[in-house]
């Protein structure tokens, strides 16, 4: 069984809420005591049906208020899979939240109203998944309750949705028309509409290909921290921890520390308390090596394709904190385990989000805007384009007083 | 390709490597459940061969299922690494709190303040825990570098995001941080993962001839920590506990589950969740999202 992350966009009153709440109730992952909670909560608030929304809304004022505040996680799994939902809220702070939830999402699922068609928001959830390099989005259709379960409703938002998709630079896009308050192609096939031939939304969650782009890229692995024991079994013993980003590693292979750009051999690779002779993106390990040189936190061991090595890269960041950005101020940047100084030297364009088009604007960037900018480190940064690389090319920025995480980027 | 579990394992292990990274006195809160032994297990696979580089650190309410504690010593042996207790009973004695009263009265929320003069006494600058997102609709919400501030508070609307696997645990002088590297584990997950690592578990969890009492639709263990309202008769049941609080609150299911493969399957199969026999939930809808608030685990 292998898991799929994937996140929902939608405008408010989209359904999402029921949508999700459909799906963890109709694969059997809502347990008793917990519906029994949601039902009492219904009737307290005079509602004649269930309302779904209440399984996800965590807190006291999202329950009272019918809001969802923060991006929260759900689970549910099937014999085919195991997923994880980011559930991100469709009004408040919602580019910021959408960010966050996109940033880990192998799927987005987008959602419009049938009655509503292509909206505003459509564009931008669009624009943003395109943005994070999500591999799969998948353009649910919903309320087809409301529209008569008519086709030529349903098609008319498709070819509509395709303007949409050439300008947002998705990749793979898939469409479904659905009713999340009637079930209709949630888990089982809608009677109501025989047109539509697709698997299910759930199938279609269980089979949709999990495009692991960093498996076929160049080894990359920022080091967290080196091991030596100091036990009488393991004296010399030095390994390097870290997570593979990308790419796979064997003994025996050459490898480089970056930025020093010293090289030396794979002596061994431990997988926990195993020893294994090869490892793949996504795995944690520890990496001994054939010859002492000098790596610790922060560096990159890469294979293959040479990283940029500057001082300087351009980005495309989101403003996630309510203060605005002080212009000319140092950040604290975080990009793989390496923490240096850095500052913004150059504002490019804010994205207009009505038109996504990036403007020039000399105003500081203030709270869930996205621009375009050039960025300065104080040391020379080790980096990939973050379409190839969503680890090697992320980076957030720290407040250095408030330690607040500031903005987050996608290097170009 | 790999398994969700290799996946959820890398995940965990990454985290706790950023953990020892990126504070200067971290520690594994540690309760003898099974969430906090599986994230021992994973801190000690995260750091082989070197051992594992971190204290258990145990809010002890005085009111533990005997065989929790023995656990625990002989698990923090195995484990050559330091164990920290923190007594609610100090915290007691001191006047910090005040024991509640009557035949509801548990020590559950008391733990809270010792838990926050523990973390300041020994200083800890971050406390791992094994709490999950799918276990309640508040933790659902939660990072997995939780920022409290100098009160251990947790403000739910003013979380740091988290994108990536940046992390970021920048605090000021007296805030800490909760970190809590199985996050995005399920109870089905804990359960396969310990199957598969033949990770060692309390007898509790397991079905056994036990004296308990009927009491808030569970089966509550008898001991002297509680009072037995004249009603009540102790009675010989086959009973488990699927998870492990105090003696005081948590109540057992009616299970022949005698061994692993039993308890799983008898959880792939219940529609209950794993925390409706915990006393300390059902006091109200808000009740693990106000005692996080206050810091709690």
């Amino acid at each position: 069984m292998n898991l799929l992350r994937f996140t929902t966009a939608g405008s408010v009153d989209d359904g999402k809420s029921t949508l999700i709440g459909r799906l963890l109730y109709d694969s059997k992952s809502v347990y008793i005591d917990q519906m029994e909670s949601v039902e009492r909560t219904s009737r307290r608030k005079g509602l004649d049906n269930i309302d779904f929304s209440l399984l996800t809304d965590g807190l006291k004022d999202e329950r009272e208020q019918g809001i969802t505040i923060d991006v929260a996680y759900r689970y549910f799994s099937t014999p085919a899979r195991k997923f994880i939902i980011a559930d991100t809220p469709g009004h408040i702070q919602y580019t910021r939240n959408m960010v966050t939830g996109a940033s880990t999402a192998d799927a987005a699922l987008i959602l419009i109203d049938a009655r509503q068609g292509v909206v505003e928001q459509t564009r931008r959830h669009s624009f943003i998944a395109g943005l994070l390099g999500i591999p799969s989005v998948m353009v649910c259709i919903n309320k087809m309750d409301l529209v008569d379960f008519d086709q030529s409703c349903y098609d008319k938002i498709v070819s509509d949705f395709n303007n949409v998709k050439l300008s947002s630079n998705l990749k793979s896009v898939d469409f479904l028309p659905i009713s999340a308050l009637l079930g209709d192609n949630i888990v089982d096939q809608s009677k109501n509409m025989p047109w539509h031939k697709g698997p299910t939304l759930l199938r279609h969650l269980e089979t949709v290909d999990i495009e692991k782009i960093e498996l076929n890229q160049s080894f990359r692995m920022p080091v967290q921290t080196v091991i030596r024991p100091h036990s009488t079994d393991y004296h010399d013993f030095r390994g390097y921890a870290g997570r593979i980003a990308s790419g796979d590693i064997s003994i025996g292979d050459l490898i480089t520390a970056y930025p020093s750009e010293n090289s030396s051999k794979v002596e061994s690779i431990h997988h926990g308390d195993r020893s294994v002779n090869k490892a793949e993106a996504g795995d944690s390990i520890v990496i001994t090596l054939e010859n002492d040189i000098d790596i610790s936190r922060g560096d990159i061991l890469g294979g293959g394709k040479k990283p940029t090595i500057k001082s300087t890269a351009n980005a495309t960041i989101c403003w996630l904190d309510n203060n605005d950005q002080r212009l000319g101020s140092k950040y604290i940047l975080r990009q793989g385990t390496n923490e240096t100084k850095a500052m913004i030297s150059e504002v490019e364009g804010i994205l207009n989000i009505h038109s996504l088009v990036f403007e020039s604007d000399p105003s500081p960037l203030s709270s869930n805007e996205i621009a375009e900018i050039i960025l300065k480190t104080t040391k020379k940064i080790v980096y990939d384009p973050y379409l190839s690389n969503r680890i090697t090319g992320s980076f957030i920025l720290i407040d250095d007083i408030s330690g607040s995480t500031v903005a987050a980027g996608m290097i170009r | 390709m790999y398994d969700h579990l290799d996946e959820l394992e890398s995940e965990a292990i990454f985290i706790i490597r950023e953990v020892y990274a990126q504070f200067e006195n971290p520690g594994i809160l540690f309760s003898g459940g099974k969430d906090s032994i599986v994230m021992s297990h994973l801190a000690r696979k995260a750091f082989f061969p070197a051992s594992l580089p971190f204290p258990l650190v145990h809010v002890d309410t005085g009111h533990n299922f005997p065989e929790a504690i023995k656990f625990r010593d002989e698990f923090v042996k195995k484990m050559n690494t330091q164990l920290v207790i923190g007594l609610v009973q100090d915290s007691i004695d001191k006047g910090s709190v005040q024991e509640e009263s009557g035949s509801m009265a548990n020590r559950n929320r008391l733990q809270t303040v010792t838990l926050l003069e523990t973390i300041d006494k020994n200083k800890f600058d971050c406390l791992m825990g094994g709490a999950r997102r799918d276990e309640e609709k508040a933790r659902a919400k939660e990072r997995f570098f939780s920022h409290r501030d100098d009160f251990g508070q947790w403000d739910p609307k003013n979380q740091r995001p988290e994108l990536w696997n940046l992390f970021n645990g920048k605090k000021l002088p007296g805030e800490h941080f909760r970190v809590f590297p199985i996050s995005n584990w399920t109870e089905m997950d804990i359960w396969h993962y310990i199957r598969r690592e033949k990770i060692e578990l309390p007898e509790l969890y397991f079905a056994r001839k036990r004296s308990v009492i009927w009491r808030s639709e569970s089966w509550l263990p008898v001991s002297s920590f509680i009072k037995l309202k004249p009603t009540e008769k102790p009675q010989e049941k086959m009973v488990r506990f699927r998870t492990l609080g105090d003696i005081t609150i948590t109540g057992g299911i009616e299970s022949n589950a005698i061994e692993l493969d039993d308890v799983i399957h008898e959880i792939e199969t219940s529609r209950q969740t794993e925390r409706g026999n915990r006393e300390d939930d059902k006091r109200s809808e808000n009740a693990m999202e106000d005692r996080k608030k206050e810091g709690y685990f």
